[in-house]
């Protein structure tokens, strides 16, 4: 076979390639998905195809496909924003493209009509997009900041023929930089590429090299003079220099105008003399538009390792040659079942030993502990399973801040911190709304407009910081932005306002900053469909601490907030604090707990109707008989024998709940209560313990809930007096 | 002896393009398809000339000229950038890496044996 014909070949297969990766990632894309390696793999598949089009001609192809591939650049390069409407075009760009191929390939032609109708919606896109410079290559002229003259030699000196002289004569300056020599161009190749041009005489100016104990070997000492006489033009002759011109000094000069000078300058004496009519190369930069880094992948230009490096590590984790399998997430939550089985039956084989009044050192208890230890490391790696990077959630993220950016006309940088920090898939999955919602309050309230952030002395672009770490077991990820902080005189206003805090009430600065995350709470002054509709930082909250989390916010006026939220890594294990309450075992959720109390007859005072409220550093908190509100016995007991759990519900409303002991902390496996038997109030789950028994554990915001409500409708009276 | 062309795309198409152009115009040709891979074949093979693309995955022509600028026995080799008509800043970003010239995309054979030619020694 004919070689060109046989790469035609592989072209179209590449093609198909191309075309699937084009389409798949466009998808991707319109899911949300805004990683810059996908925008990435969709612009290379673009450029590829168009690489081979022209290669072989085929000219309508090309012609669509640039158009397509300068509109992905642009999406590439965060000027443009991949909003559905876009890549609703760019896909159906991609189903014209891949119509186009196939034509191509057929020798057939593909309807026109289409095709003019996406390139033109292509070139909509393009249009209402700014364009930097360099996208245009043209520029030089203007980045020399260089008037181009016209001189016609004719009207001063009679040179004879206007048109250009079949031989002439150069003279050229050339001046190596250390740079060129680094890029591994050498002048004895220019030389020897001028030579072929015409008759040359080279004159090398050594004066500038150094003692030989001084001299750099890698610096750049020699200056060339080359005398030219050749046929071809002066543009011919800077083509040899096209690789160096940044890298040297030249100039190039015509024998007739350095002539022509010398005249001049004669004819003009004692004036001072024009400026030379020669263009002189000197090394330049292009102003390059670099636009701001979408997300933290994007290096700046300058520093091309590091992007370089970032790009590999992201392709070595979404590459093809990944080991990986697809498993079904059923199977996967029936493994982590069984290991829940195992760990639970590994304890009460553990607690039968132990009873069974065996020596610590016989080969019983020892194989015992082993596989306590492996039981132990089979429940993480199968946990490992459910665990993904926060990743994914965080990009959606950077596309939430050029979102709200755009739309609240704020220049917002997203910083990405521990994007690779791994927790369980469904805390992800329900922790997108949250954040989301975070980080849209962050851009709106937190990061002041342009002109605030200039008069209180910030850059004007705000700085929000987004990072997750793994700490003592648990997830933390961090909202940090560099804002005006909490408005405390403005919350408290609110929150009295709204009748949440009594007109006196004497808080501290947290205790005002925690307001935000009461219900009805909303420091918008008019419900503006950024940050939600209507929805406040209470629900946040509660989406957090249905997720086991805890969510906390410090802030420094006039420097930033941030919000920090602490969940944990996986949701079918717990960690727990074991208590009797009536003779029954029960778990309270270690995370609802903020203290345990050894309540004082003398802290405790009756309400009446029943109510009791102990007294804990200066305030009071309700005090709940969990043994009384589950019915385990019909009349509250004594305060002062039991222990008393402090707890806050999701509501934040703290609470003291008394058990009659407690007997440890330990980790359990979650079994739903609902699937196996049915919902209980104040039960969120159950559990099974090392001796066999079921143990329930606690639901405490149903446990608190109720006396609570009672608690604020015999508050409202108070605080309106 | 011939010279040794490396040849850097990731593109299927172009480096089977190279290789028909540059094998006919008498040189040896190696060929990687990325820059990570083309950092790889450095390790064993030594090219006259190298030949890169710019928009690959795992490491673009970029991180690849700098990998080849540092290298210890390698950075002194020319290495030319495939690149299109339209595209300065890319070129730019090329030299500014180590690039030694550069060739405009669509190539001609004649073209970039010549660009070869010009840079090698």
């Amino acid at each position: 076979m004919d070689p060109m014909a046989a790469i035609k070949q592989t072209f179209f297969q590449e093609c198909e390639e191309q075309l699937v990766e084009l389409e798949s990632g466009l998808l991707r894309i319109e899911d949300g998905d805004d990683d810059l390696e996908t925008v990435n793999a969709v612009f290379r598949a673009v450029h590829s195809i168009k690489g081979g089009a022209g290669a072989f001609g085929f000219d309508e192809l090309v012609e669509f496909v640039h158009v397509f591939e300068t509109t992905l650049d642009l999406v590439r390069s965060a000027k443009l924003a991949a909003t559905p409407a876009v890549t609703k075009t760019l896909l159906r760009a991609s189903d014209v493209l891949a119509d186009l191929v196939r034509a191509a390939r057929e020798g057939g032609s593909a309807d026109a009509g289409a095709v003019k109708i996406i390139a033109d919606e292509l070139n909509a896109l393009l249009g209402s997009a700014p364009r930097g410079n360099d996208e245009d290559d043209t520029i030089s002229v203007d980045a020399l900041d260089f008037e181009p003259v016209c001189i016609s030699l004719d009207s001063i000196f009679d040179l004879g023929e206007p048109d250009a002289p079949a031989t002439q004569d150069f003279i050229l300056r050339f001046k190596p930089s250390a740079g060129l020599y680094a890029k591994a161009n050498e002048t004895l190749r220019l030389l020897r590429e001028l030579g072929r041009l015409g008759e040359m005489t080279v004159e090398c100016d050594l004066h500038e090299i150094p003692q030989l104990t001084e001299l750099d070997p890698e610096g750049a000492y020699l200056c060339w003079t080359i005398h030219l006489t050749t046929g071809v033009s002066e543009q011919q002759v800077r083509e040899v220099f096209e690789f160096v011109e940044w890298d040297c000094e030249l100039s190039i000069e015509t024998a007739d105008v350095g002539r022509l000078l010398e005249a001049l300058q004669e004819s003009l004496e004692p004036h001072e003399a024009p400026a030379a009519p020669t263009v002189v190369a000197e090394p330049m930069e292009k102003r390059i538009a670099v636009a701001s880094p979408p997300t933290s992948y994007a290096a700046p230009s300058d520093d091309h390792p590091a992007a370089a490096k970032a790009d590999a590590a992201k392709s070595d984790g979404s590459g093809s040659v990944q080991a990986t399998i697809r498993v079904d997430l059923d199977r996967v939550d029936r493994l982590i079942n069984l290991v829940g089985e195992l760990v639970i039956n590994q304890a009460m084989l553990s607690q039968r030993v132990s009873e069974a009044g065996l020596s610590r050192a016989s080969s019983v208890v020892i194989g015992l502990d082993e596989l306590e230890q492996l039981t132990r490391d089979i429940q993480d790696s199968v946990m490992a399973i459910r665990a993904q990077p926060v990743k994914p959630v965080f990009q959606r993220m950077s596309r939430t801040v050029r979102e709200v950016a755009s739309m609240t006309g704020k220049a917002v940088r997203l910083v990405m911190e521990g994007e690779a920090t791994e927790v369980d898939k469904t805390v992800i999955e329900r922790l997108t709304d949250p954040l989301t919602h975070m980080i849209r309050n962050a851009v709106d309230h937190g990061i002041e407009k342009a002109e605030d952030r200039i008069a209180a002395g910030k850059p004007e672009e705000g700085a929000l910081r987004l990072s997750a770490m793994h700490r003592s077991g648990r997830i933390v990820i961090e909202v940090a932005d560099d804002g005006a902080g909490i408005n405390r005189a403005r919350v408290r206003q609110i929150a009295v306002s709204k009748g949440l805090i009594p007109a006196e009430a004497n808080l501290t600065d947290d205790e005002i900053d925690n307001l935000i995350f009461l219900p009805g709470f909303s420091t918008a002054s008019s419900v503006s469909n950024i940050s939600g509709r209507g929805v406040g930082m209470d629900v946040v909250k509660r989406a957090i601490q249905a997720l086991g989390g805890r969510i906390s916010i410090s802030s420094v006026p006039g420097r930033g907030s941030t919000f920090s939220m602490s969940l944990p890594l996986t949701l079918a294990v717990l960690d727990g604090m074991v208590v009797t309450v009536g003779g029954q075992t029960l778990v309270v959720p270690l995370t609802a707990i903020i203290e345990t109390l050894q309540p004082k007859k003398e802290s405790v005072h009756e309400l009446g109707s029943g109510a009791r409220v102990i007294a804990t550093r200066n305030t009071f908190t309700p005090l709940i008989d969990v043994g009384a509100v589950l019915l385990y016995r019909d009349e509250p007991i004594e305060a002062a024998s039991q222990v008393a759990l402090l707890v806050e519900s999701e509501s934040g409303a703290k609470c003291a709940l008394l058990v009659d002991a407690i007997q440890g902390q330990r980790q359990v496996v979650i079994k739903s209560l609902e699937t196996n038997y049915g919902h209980v109030h104040g039960i969120a789950a159950a559990t099974i313990l090392g001796d066999g028994r079921v143990a329930l554990i606690l639901d405490v915001d149903a446990i608190v809930a109720r006396p609570r409500a009672d608690m604020i409708v015999a508050e409202m009276p108070v605080a309106a007096e | 002896m011939s010279k040794t062309i490396l040849t850097v795309d990731d593109s299927r198409t172009m480096r089977e393009m190279l290789m028909l152009a540059l094998s006919e115009a008498g040189f040896s040709v190696v060929q990687a398809e990325d820059g990570v891979h083309g950092l790889e074949v450095l390790e064993k093979a030594t090219p006259d000339v190298i030949v890169t693309d710019i928009n690959m995955p795992r490491m673009d022509g970029f991180g690849f000229i700098e990998g080849v600028r540092r290298h210890e026995k390698h950075r002194g080799v020319p290495i030319l950038v495939l690149t299109t008509e339209s595209d300065g800043e890319k070129k730019d970003r090329a030299r500014r890496a180590g690039a030694t010239g550069w060739i405009v995309k669509p190539f001609n054979p004649v073209k970039l044996v010549d660009a070869i030619r010009r840079v090698a020694v």
